[in-house]
């Protein structure tokens, strides 16, 4: 199941928008490999009937009025931001 | 004031002695601020907040000669704050590059709470990048260093992580105690390493609202201090519901530090035959043989227990983790926070995403972001991601099973081994994941857990021992812990080298 090589190296890094060099996929593509080859133990695992753990400690979540509780503060809002012009986040353009 | 003064000083010491008027917070407040200058070796402490430790210090001398006896517990306890921890106007960067120059708008709660104790916050402390990593080796600030070394060596050694500052913080007595936080053991596997005690609470005990997520179905923060009545004190204060997390428990927090009262007799200790590992170091079976023995001693009663899937957990942990963490990573982008890379002529915004998460995520982070997204994608969802959830299923039946036939706590080593020299790993990543073998499944059982340092190794580096708890029984699992340091009388203490 885990023969990762370059393309998919390739196709997951651009899936996860991280710009990595040509080189690097070779090399990166056999990391993918031995950590996906330890997790294949799991195969190993009888799971018929069990169901995927959503949340670990069993609760319902809480429910609060719909309402507005916070806001009105875009200054603080783009603080941290490293370029923002008239109130706004600003990216380069996009182009589809 | 000299720094010596917070040798072996506690957060019980302190508290009581400011109560009672001889012992001033500014004082101590200095004290750990040249304490914090004169280690820098350590690269522990990687934001100084001094200003801010002057300031609290002096409102919490006016708490203290006001309320005196009645003074919140923390009221004027200088703190170490692990850089996870969203602190307003301190950066706040999470051992990453690409967090440069953000400085958080909020507080977080857990912060929150202890600043309005009036606890002292001297600095923010070194981690492993987005808290990945058990050696502190993938900080963008460089590694944090053990006080400890080994024999008459002169090596340098990691201090553990993901919490590897607030380990070395608290072992080199620079801070009172820190907070750390614990994905897959980065509270107790430092602190197993440098000698101090490190408390997980049970999933949805302290609030994650405003600590920087890694992977929050297990992140879950956690006090890290020199004794086990201080991680019952730091422990309250950071513990309690908050509307601000939805999985945060709507439960009362007990007094936790009026629970230990020493009387462990008749709890049953699970001791489980899978910790038994093929190649584990003598010296670790040994100091669990002794931990058992300790516990005997106490009047508690040992009992051979099975967790079948254990062997699982590891494997399970390194599908959901950077599963969690791919989708939560995909916030910093270079638009709202934190650093963007540099844009060539006519690049756009997906050349902007793909050179600002490049530039700005180290090698592990990058790595566990694409594993996670491999493992999400369309194909493999299922194979990996679901498969890992059901396994993670079994493995928390696995506890469920022993405590509902009687038994009260487990009794595990902490780590596989004692501090290893920084630089020393093979560049294999699945073999720095064994360091979290022992406590990665209370991660994913969401229950609590503890190190308590229990011995030392021929070379006179501390081993921990790991107690697991019954859900929300934190205040039993840290009198079980009492139990277990006042046997082992750890007194050993790092040589200053620094």
């Amino acid at each position: 199941m885990s023969e990762i090589d370059a393309e998919t190296a390739r196709r997951v890094a651009k899936l996860a928008r991280i710009a990595v060099p040509e080189e690097r996929l070779a090399p990166l593509a056999e990391e993918f490999g031995r950590i996906l080859g330890f997790v294949e133990q799991l195969n190993e695992v009888d799971v018929e009937g069990v169901e995927p753990m959503t949340g670990v400690t069993p609760m319902r979540l809480k429910r609060r009025e719909d309402v507005v509780t916070s806001g009105g503060m875009p200054d603080r809002i783009l603080k941290n931001a490293p370029e923002a012009r008239e109130g706004f986040f600003a990216v380069p353009k996009v182009v589809e | 004031m000299s720094a010596d003064m917070l040798q072996g000083l506690t957060i019980a010491d302190a508290r009581d002695r400011m109560r009672a008027g001889d012992l001033r917070a500014t004082d101590i407040a200095e004290a750990a601020i040249e304490a914090v200058e004169g280690a820098r070796a350590l690269n522990a402490v990687v934001h100084d907040t001094f200003e801010i430790a002057r300031t609290q210090a002096a409102a919490a001398d006016d708490v203290l000669r006001a309320r005196g006896a009645d003074a919140p517990d923390l009221c004027g306890i200088p703190l170490g704050i692990k850089d996870l921890f969203c602190t307003e106007g301190v950066p706040s960067q999470a051992g990453s590059r690409i967090l440069e120059g953000f400085r958080p708008e909020y507080e977080s709660t857990v912060t929150r709470q202890l600043w309005d104790q009036g606890a002292v916050m001297v600095g923010k402390l070194n981690m492993d990048e987005f808290a990945m990593g058990s050696s502190n080796e993938t900080s963008t600030y460089g590694d944090a260093v053990n006080p400890w070394k080994a024999g008459e060596g002169d090596a340098a050694l990691t201090p553990g992580g993901s919490s590897g500052g607030s380990a070395a913080a608290v072992a080199a007595d620079l801070v009172l105690g820190a907070t750390g936080t614990d994905t897959g053991g980065s509270i107790r596997q430092p602190a197993a390493f440098t000698g101090i005690v490190g408390l997980k609470p049970t999933y949805g005990r302290c609030s994650r609202w405003g600590i920087v997520a890694f992977a929050s179905s297990l992140d879950q923060a956690g006090p890290m201090t020199k004794t086990v009545r201080d991680a019952a004190i730091l422990g309250r204060a950071m513990m309690g519901h908050d509307p601000q997390d939805s999985t945060s428990a709507d439960r009362a927090v007990p007094d936790l530090e009026a629970m230990l009262d020493g009387d462990v007799r008749g709890k049953v200790i699970g001791v489980p035959k899978e910790y038994r590992l093929d190649g584990m170091p003598g010296e670790i079976e040994a100091l669990w043989a002794e931990g058992r023995r300790m516990l005997a001693d106490a009047g508690a009663e040992l009992r051979d227990i099975t967790l079948p899937h254990t062997k699982y957990a590891l494997p399970a942990y390194y599908v959901i983790a950077p599963a969690e963490a791919s989708s939560n990573l995909a916030r910093y982008d270079g638009v709202r926070y934190g650093r963007r890379a540099a844009l060539d002529q006519g690049d756009g915004v997906t050349e902007m995403y793909e050179k600002t998460r490049a530039e700005g995520f180290g090698d592990e982070v990058q790595r566990r972001v694409m594993v996670g997204t491999y493992v999400l994608s369309a194909g493999f969802y299922d194979a990996y991601y679901n498969r890992a959830r059901r396994v993670r299923t079994l493995i928390k039946k696995d506890f469920e099973d022993v405590f509902a036939d009687g038994v009260d706590a487990i009794l595990t080593p902490a780590t596989p081994s004692a501090a290893f020299p920084l630089g020393s790993a093979s560049g294999d990543p699945v073999q720095m994941y064994l360091n979290d073998v022992f406590t990665v499944t209370v991660n994913l059982a969401g229950l609590p857990g503890i190190s308590v340092p229990a011995g030392l190794d021929a070379r006179g580096l501390p081993l921990g021992l790991q107690l697991v708890g019954r859900p929300w029984e934190e205040g039993e699992l840290l009198n079980l812990a009492s139990a277990v340091e006042e046997r082992a009388g750890f007194v050993a203490r790092p040589r200053r080298w620094w």
